[in-house]
């Protein structure tokens, strides 16, 4: 079997497996700012009750996503030597940048925010979980830079057959920096704003702590619809023009533009196929996309047809990809919207149908965020730095195929078994439902 | 005057100590662990790293980004090499980190009993695998002059590495027993006390049995080190606070003796990255075509902008790190928010 290919599954895998994990962490830890900063300053045990209860599901999924990170700082090395020697310079301090100052943050903070409660004062426990979700956003925002460097470089030369560092500003702010960070915040503020509403409405529907239930679920709702909302616009659409205008390939390829126009449509639907480059059975709206990229209907966008064969991304992966993610965006933005309007009519408690829809869209962001790593992702190939290195020139040369399949096999069995049991630990929890603050003493 | 690279040498061996420091004393409960039979004595030892552990382990994570930074051919070069080993080390990390919060979660003495087992078997492969893959490195490891690894993952299960790593896994229980004396009361108490004490003096011969055997098998690392004053004041610390601890012990100077045996692994630490520099990682191939500080290293610029990075960060990190332990510490009493 081919190396390349096999480092490629595995890094997948393991990247896969743990990006379930930080974004409901950050978009939690974000909700819970908000609702200890309520427990503590109005007093309200309520709030105390839901900080402890949703501050025991930030711990377990924080040591989910712990747990499996501790993969992605290695395998840079162990997979990607090659890669690791020629980005080194610039792509190490980053990663050093995210521990030194994101990492301890989080790490050292949430032992005092799980452990502290009834040790420190109120404001001093606030202020660990503020730490926890400022420290976690930190982290994500310097792994995006890690990683919107190999979207777009900038900041570098090359020298001695490698990418040397000449502008460290330069370099975290690439073109595509932040526009993907917000895009990822926010992705994360969805995810833990479903996962607290999917919750709120479980309990809700079996009438556990309703009236606590029913604080979580509004507060979420509102909050879910804000950054649903903004997500699309304008953090996507940013996004969108940022990857039209540096990285045209991969623009063209999540569009299923496969040959040049100008007056350039959005394909609603269409099922793609890569050889030859072609989508059957589209609809589309006529130069939505060329607006949409440019603010003009009018201006020509580069299909697939103009670039080099042997530089055009997987084409089918790429379009579904990013198509369902923005589906799945759509929907983030109706369901939450509905919620809101009967929540505004007083109706919401009574639409039984809507609260188990809530249920079961809990996982849903994380899918979307996977979706959208994929379409990035995929949408670069064949590069790993893009116009710089090719992914197959990357792997690492010692480490043999045999090496890699022990490693994927091993890890696809270990996170098979932790995510049963997570499943399982986290259902247990949600069905448990929050401990009334006077009846947790008893459980000592 | 100190350049950047040496300078970098420096800060990656500390980040490394305070690993080894911090979460040594995580991995020394959790072999403990295993030795526990008591429920409540088992909860106590979960609650007495279970505010901290996760910011110790960081330590290593800096530590791998800090060396991918800093030495990004070191990095590719040894975790290529060593990578049987590393996807173990990794397995052992991640059973061990999702066991505290796994252990608790369901009242089934078979689940508690696996999730124990996670935690003590994690925390000794971690132990074990990390110490070995520092003995191979002070070995040296078959790298070609295009630093190409002609190993594989039993060579580096040699006799020397092995002895390093039993050196590692017995200070690590060392120090985890003294952790352990200032968290616990009467007879654990007393039981953390002949641990410390039976891993001191195993210690003591294993570290013996290393020295001599370093002689043979990598010569090189006692080339003109005792001509440099650091060696000598190293090798006062470590002596010092080794025959510090049996009497902390004996006189119940719990914390004391956990500086001591902190100054333990600092100093014997310090003292073979002292003796490797400027290589941090000797070919046994042929010594010139060893990876060191300059050859392996990141641009000036690079480094530069990193050490900034690390001086304004650091003493932030230290300073909330201290912070915390002072909230924690004092006995375990098990509350409501224990695991």
């Amino acid at each position: 079997m081919d190396p390349v290919l096999l480092a490629r599954i595995q890094f997948a895998l393991t990247v896969g497996f743990h990006f379930i994990f930080p974004p409901l962490s950050i978009g939690l830890a974000w909700l819970l700012v908000i609702i200890e900063a309520i427990g503590w300053k109005r007093n309200d045990e309520t709030y105390v009750m839901l900080g402890n209860f949703f501050g025991k599901i930030l711990g377990l999924i924080f040591a989910m996503g712990v747990a499996t990170g501790i993969v992605m700082e290695f395998q840079f090395g162990t997979n990607w030597a090659e890669y690791s020697k020629f980005v080194g310079d610039v792509f190490g301090a980053p990663l050093a940048a995210e521990g030194i100052f994101a990492f301890f943050l989080e790490s050292t903070f949430l032992g005092l925010y799980i452990f502290g409660r009834n040790k420190v004062s109120k404001g001093v426990h606030w202020f660990s979980i503020l730490m926890v979700a400022i420290g976690a956003t930190i982290s994500a925002f310097w792994i995006l830079v890690a990683n919107s460097w190999q979207q777009t470089p900038a900041g570098y030369v090359i020298k001695n057959g490698r990418a040397e560092l000449i502008d460290f500003w330069a370099a975290v702010f690439n073109p595509s920096t932040l526009p993907r960070f917000f895009h990822t915040f926010l992705a994360s503020l969805i995810s833990g704003a479903f996962l607290m509403i999917g919750i709120s409405a479980y309990l809700i529907l079996n009438n556990k702590e309703t009236d606590a239930a029913k604080k979580s679920l509004k507060l979420a709702l509102i909050f879910g619809f804000i950054v649903s909302v903004l997500q699309l616009f304008p953090s996507g659409h940013e996004h969108g023009q940022q990857v039209a205008r540096t990285q045209p390939e991969k623009f063209a390829a999540i569009q299923g533009l496969y040959t040049s126009k100008s007056k350039a449509p959005i394909a609603i639907f269409a099922i793609p196929f890569d050889n030859p480059p072609e989508l059957k059975v589209p609809i589309e709206i006529p130069g939505l996309l060329s607006w949409l990229a440019f603010g003009d209907i009018n201006a020509k966008i580069k299909g697939i047809n103009e670039f080099p064969d042997d530089e055009i991304p997987p084409l089918f992966l790429t379009f579904v990809s990013y198509h369902n993610m923005v589906l799945l965006g759509i929907y983030f933005i109706l369901i939450t919207a509905l919620g809101t309007y009967y929540l505004w009519k007083k109706k919401l408690w009574n639409k039984t149908r809507l609260l188990k829809i809530y249920v079961w869209s809990i996982p849903l962001p994380v899918i979307a965020c996977e979706l959208g790593w994929i379409a990035a992702e995929v949408g670069r190939q064949p590069w790993i730095v893009y116009k710089l290195l090719k992914t197959s020139d990357a792997a690492s040369i010692t480490v043999s195929s045999g090496e890699i399949l022990f490693s994927i096999i091993l890890f696809g069995i270990i996170y098979l078994f932790l995510f049963s049991l997570f499943l399982y630990v986290l259902i247990k929890k949600m069905k448990h439902g929050p401990e009334p603050l006077n009846s947790q003493e008893a459980l000592i | 005057m100190i350049d950047l690279n040496t300078i970098w040498f420096i800060l990656i061996a500390i980040l490394i100590a305070g690993y080894a420091i911090l979460d040594g004393f995580d991995l020394g409960v959790g072999i403990l662990h295993l030795f526990t039979k008591d429920e409540s004595e088992k909860k106590i030892n979960l609650n007495a790293i279970g505010p901290v552990w996760d910011g110790n382990e960081v330590w290593l994570i800096t530590a791998g980004g800090a060396l991918f930074a800093a030495f990004p051919i070191v990095y590719a070069t040894v975790f290529s090499s060593f990578y049987i080993a590393l996807m173990l080390l990794l397995t052992a990390l991640i059973f061990r980190a999702v066991s505290f919060e796994f252990r608790g979660k369901v009242d089934s003495i078979t689940f508690k009993k696996v999730w124990d087992y996670a935690f003590g078997l994690g925390s000794l492969f971690a132990a074990l695998l990390l110490s070995v893959a520092y003995g191979n490195i002070l070995k040296g490891i078959p790298i070609d002059e295009n630093k190409i690894f002609h190993g594989s993952f039993f060579s580096l299960l040699n006799p020397y590495a092995i002895v390093i790593g039993l050196t590692g896994v017995v200070l690590f229980i060392m120090h985890g027993a003294i952790y352990m004396t200032l968290k616990t009361e009467e007879t654990q108490l007393q039981r953390m006390t002949k641990w410390a004490t039976s891993c001191w003096m195993a210690f003591i011969i294993l570290y013996l049995v290393a020295t001599f055997l370093t002689f043979f098998y990598s010569g090189f690392l006692f080339e003109n080190i005792t001509e440099n004053p650091l060696f000598w004041i190293l090798f006062l610390l470590l002596l010092l606070s080794i025959v510090y601890i049996p009497l902390g012990l004996k006189s119940q100077q719990y914390f004391k003796s956990f500086i001591a045996s902190s100054l333990i692994i600092f100093s014997a630490f310090s003292l073979s990255a002292l003796s490797l520099y400027p290589r941090l990682v000797p070919s046994s191939i042929n010594l010139n075509y060893s990876l060191n500080a300059y050859n392996a290293s990141s641009s000036q610029y690079t480094l530069k902008t990193m050490l900034i990075i690390a001086i304004i960060g650091m003493p932030v990190v230290i300073a909330y790190t201290i912070f915390i332990y002072r909230i924690f510490k004092g006995k375990v009493v098990i509350t409501k928010d224990s695991y």
